[in-house]
């Protein structure tokens, strides 16, 4: 398709950019600022009122953006989070919100890019023009050094992995002549690529999607930029360039290396359980909440990556259903550790003493969230917890299982440091935490998302079924 | 009433939604409502029982509806001979330790809610025929355990609580691996009971899967060496929540293995059974050991718990009618009677506040109705003929006489293990002079007479006429035996 015939179908992404160039303009002339997320989550929903489901991929742009049931699931999903993202940071104390609110848009369209890349160039140039994003966001409390250092260490790892993944794409190009992961595919099917040098490019390119999903051992950036960025921006870091990192290397695996398989399933089981382990072992002593919610965040990519290690239909599935699970789980956790963060003015553990008898709905459904994130049914983690391991047992890969199952009650002991103290320590005083409206919306979806997925299952996994046909 | 199972199960959580609604300060209301609910629960319950047919072996009352029709998982419940007593049992029992939780006496909405969260999870794992769901509600109990431990309990409560949840979530993840080996196995996948129980298992798979499960159900039960949370959570937790623990948390670890790990995989289940008949007589005897040398009233019965689950695993790898029949009477029998001692034992510390055994003597004539309360649950418990706890016992120790005479021989030495225990227990707090430190003890009160008169009539019934359990189980674990 060319791109005259391609821009209908390209509507909602143009309504991305457009309102993302017009808040930049608006913040000069809008006086409440406070207005400025509430325009930019206009923008998204617009948006999203234009996404249609396409019945079969459409190849917008000759092929450089494939519109496709997949595509469509992650542009949904991205939006949905930025959405959510722009709800938690109406609470949150930002300098520059015009800056911020633009950037986000850009970083929705950036996602939508990412999943939507079809060959490699639109992946290299998906996956940094969201880390460039992301670098800036991580710094954008410039004057506090704690995220300047963040940003800075975001940068340096960032592309020493993107470089590294354009070295595997280049040789890759070398080998086969295509840029188009169909097109390698097929060459690689008629054996016209070593087995080996196509390994080794893989590899090579695990490192850009590592970096993005935080897989061991690619994951030393995450604790201290998860530490170090407004919390705003945690939250999204850990659901939304994971979401899309997730589509991509999900997408080059299926459509290029699926004959490799067996070669890289056992790679993957065993970044899969370092990922897990390392995440989960060290977050038991942490103090911080940020940095133990970061630390949880690599181990639940070790978790998905069981999915994609297996590789079969219920483990993709499952892949996907994890994601949404953790997007609202995650999210919602963000939420209320941000309102309590703003309260107290930092993120050590010990604020949450006693959270249960100041301020009960919070600690309730702080309590749900971490219960979700620990995979305890019927909560949303539940589920897709339950798939992860469904597709490691189907797959017969049982050592993975075992750790994953050890791995989850290790966990759950960190977890239930929080939901300890808030309720079995006695708090300090009486004053409740103050929450806004935007943060009871944002709790009321969050915590619905999270239950509901718990209980009724069906429809989001219907949704993601329907994105699978492929 | 169609959808009886149903309303059983959901029942307390419908009751638990309904707390929220009420203010705080409604202490009494509070408690009320969740008198009321579990009182009326148990009331469906005695309807069940009227209406259940003795002479089916199958399960009744059938609930079957699709639930994540993806994963082919199905709102599946029953009841049958095998879960009947133990649907009755935890009726009866949260009813009763709803009553004996007036002496809680802060954050009496939290408590209520826990607790009532805590009955439906129970109730539904033991009414569940889909492992889905079965898995659902087992872990729905670990969580308001967790607080009910962790807020209300003793001085170490933290600790026991989440030392409890780790334990018992371990397990269950690998039973979760175990149910998902299952899924997979049949054709088409399921997670229903009923059709899983049909499909042939190579044995190999039969035995990785069965030890799957058993780590799941070893440790709720708990089997040594998977027990040492069970002194830190009994000791730790408060009274009306030991009787739960005891009278059904405990069962759910045994029932597992008669509703899932039996007869789904017969073949692992027999070459299990003299590991199972070994760990069984361990636990007798060194339950009964570690009893005697408590100081401490509670950890003795919690450890004497150890000692009488023992002789429920001992029926279970027995593989006789009478060895299924005696482990599951002794399940029953053991949450009325040592539900009754938990009980008794936080009568004696809600008033004396201690639960050191050395520091009593001679209650016996201070508070004459206590202590022939205490006795009479004892020599229950101690297996005295006439009482429910001897048939159960002989019933066990019939079943695998004929399997195992050495296990049957060593298991007696635990009969004389609890009487040592017990009366040694009796001759420390009840017999000798009276410590004067004791000279205004008051007598047990009517409310607290009245949640242990329903399980001595139970216990004496039983114990005279257990006929009348027995056939309501016979039909359905003569099916089960027939399996093998």
């Amino acid at each position: 398709m060319d791109a005259l015939e391609s821009l209908p179908y390209f509507i909602p992404d143009l309504i991305l950019l457009a309102s993302a160039f017009g808040l930049l303009m608006l913040d000069f002339s809008i006086a409440n600022k406070k207005l400025l997320p509430l325009l930019g989550l206009a923008g998204i929903l617009a948006s999203l009122l234009f996404c249609r489901y396409p019945a079969e991929p459409l190849p917008l742009f000759y092929g450089f953006f494939v519109l496709d049931p997949f595509s469509f699931f992650f542009k949904i999903t991205a939006l949905g989070i930025v959405a959510l993202t722009f709800l938690i940071s109406l609470d949150y104390e930002i300098p520059y919100v015009g800056e911020y609110v633009s950037l986000f848009l850009f970083m929705a369209f950036g996602l939508t890019l990412m999943g939507a890349a079809n060959n490699l160039l639109m992946i290299f140039l998906g996956i940094e023009f969201v880390s460039i994003l992301s670098y800036l966001l991580v710094g954008f409390l410039k004057k506090d050094p704690r995220s300047k250092e963040a940003s800075l260490k975001y940068l340096l790892f960032g592309s020493l992995a993107s470089g590294v993944m354009l070295f595997g794409m280049s040789i890759l190009y070398g080998l086969t002549g295509s840029i188009d992961l169909n097109q390698i595919q097929s060459q690689l099917a008629a054996g016209q690529v070593s087995k080996g040098l196509a390994l080794v490019t893989l590899l090579l390119m695990m490192a850009g999607f590592g970096f993005k999903i935080s897989m061991a051992p690619f994951h030393l950036w995450a604790p201290d930029v998860y530490e170090g960025a407004p919390t705003p921006v945690t939250a999204f870091l850990t659901v939304g360039p994971k979401a899309l990192g997730f589509a991509v290397f999900l997408r080059v695996l299926h459509t290029t290396f699926l004959e490799l398989q067996s070669d890289w399933g056992y790679l993957l089981a065993v970044l899969s359980m370092l990922t897990m382990t390392l995440g989960n072992v060290i977050a038991v002593p942490q103090t911080n909440v940020k940095r133990l919610l970061g630390y949880s965040s690599i181990a639940q990519a070790g978790y998905i990556l069981m999915g994609l290690a297996v590789s079969n239909a219920t483990g993709v599935t499952g892949v996907l259903v994890y994601l949404i699970a953790y997007a609202f789980t995650n999210l919602g956790a963000f939420l209320c550790v941000i309102a309590v963060s703003n309260h107290f003015g930092n993120d050590e553990i010990e604020n949450y003493a006693g959270l249960s008898e100041k301020s009960p709905v919070l600690a309730f459904s702080l309590t749900l969230f971490l219960l979700s994130l620990a995979g305890i049914p019927p909560l949303a983690g539940f589920i897709g917890k339950f798939y992860v391991f469904a597709s490691a047992i189907e797959g017969r890969f049982l050592t993975l299982a075992v750790v994953a199952a050890l791995n989850s009650a290790v966990a759950a002991f960190y977890y239930f440091k929080i939901v300890r103290l808030m309720y079995l320590t006695p708090a300090a005083n009486r004053e409740p935490v103050f929450a806004g409206t935007s943060f009871w919306v944002g709790l009321a979806l969050t915590l619905v998302g999270v239950v509901l997925m718990g209980i009724f299952p069906l429809p989001f996994i219907a949704f993601v079924q329907k994105a699978l046909i492929l | 009433m169609s959808n009886l199972l149903s309303w059983i199960v959901f029942l307390p959580l419908l009751g638990a939604v309904a707390l929220l609604f009420l203010p705080k300060s409604k202490n009494e209301w509070i408690k009320w409502v969740a008198v009321g609910v579990t009182g009326l629960d148990f009331l469906l319950g005695l309807f069940l029982l009227l209406g259940f047919n003795s002479s089916h072996a199958g399960a009744q009352f059938l609930e079957n509806f699709s639930w994540i029709p993806q994963l082919n998982v199905r709102y599946l419940l029953g009841v049958d001979g095998i879960n009947l007593p133990m649907v009755f049992l935890t009726l009866l029992l949260s009813f009763l330790a709803c009553v004996g939780s007036f002496g809680i006496k802060e954050r009496e909405k939290e408590y209520y809610f826990l607790y009532l969260l805590l009955t439906t999870g129970m109730l539904g794992t033991f009414l569940a025929l889909d492992l889905f769901l079965f898995y659902i509600f087992w872990e729905l109990v670990l969580v308001p355990m967790y607080f009910l431990i962790g807020i209300w309990g003793g001085p170490r409560k933290e600790y026991a609580a989440i030392k409890f949840f780790l334990y018992t979530l371990a397990g269950s993840l690998f039973m979760l691996l175990g149910i998902l080996a299952l899924y997979f196995y049949a054709n088409p996948h399921t997670f229903n009971m009923l059709e899983l129980a049909q499909v042939a298992y190579p044995s190999l798979f039969q035995q990785l899967v069965f030890l799957a499960f058993f780590l799941g159900f070893a440790i709720k039960v708990p089997i040594f060496p998977f027990h040492t949370w069970l002194p830190d959570a009994h000791v730790e937790a408060p009274t009306p929540i030991s009787v739960l623990l005891a009278g059904v948390l405990l069962k759910m670890g045994t029932y597992g293995f008669l509703r899932i790990s039996y007869p789904i995989l017969p073949e692992g289940a027999r070459w299990f059974a003299p590991a199972m008949g070994t760990l069984a007589v361990i636990g007798i005897i060194y339950g009964g050991f570690v009893a005697l040398a408590q100081q401490d009233f509670k950890k003795m019965v919690a450890y004497s718990s150890v000692s009488h689950m023992g002789f429920v695993l001992l029926g279970l790898a027995a593989f006789t009618t009478d060895g299924f029949n005696g482990a599951l009477l002794q399940m029953f029998n053991h949450g009325t009677i040592t539900g009754g001692l938990f009980l008794l034992v936080g009568v004696l510390y809600d008033r004396a506040h201690t639960r050191d055994l050395n520091s009593f003597g001679g209650l016996g004539a201070k508070v004459p109705i206590y202590a022939g309360i205490l006795t009479y649950f004892s020599l229950a418990s101690l297996g005295l003929p006439g009482l429910s706890g001897f048939v159960s016992e002989f019933l066990c120790l019939l079943g695998i006489f004929i399997t195992n005479r050495l296990f049957a021989g060593l298991a007696c030495v635990g009969i004389i293990l609890a009487a040592t225990y017990l009366l040694y227990m009796i001759q420390r707090v009840l017999l000798g002079p009276l410590n004067p430190q004791w000279s205004g003890l008051a007598e047990i009160n009517a409310r607290e007479i009245f949640t242990l008169v329903p399980l001595m009539i139970l216990i004496l019934w039983v114990g005279i006429y257990p006929k009348a359990i027995l056939d309501l189980m016979t039909p359905a674990l003569g099916a089960l035996l027939a399996g093998f």
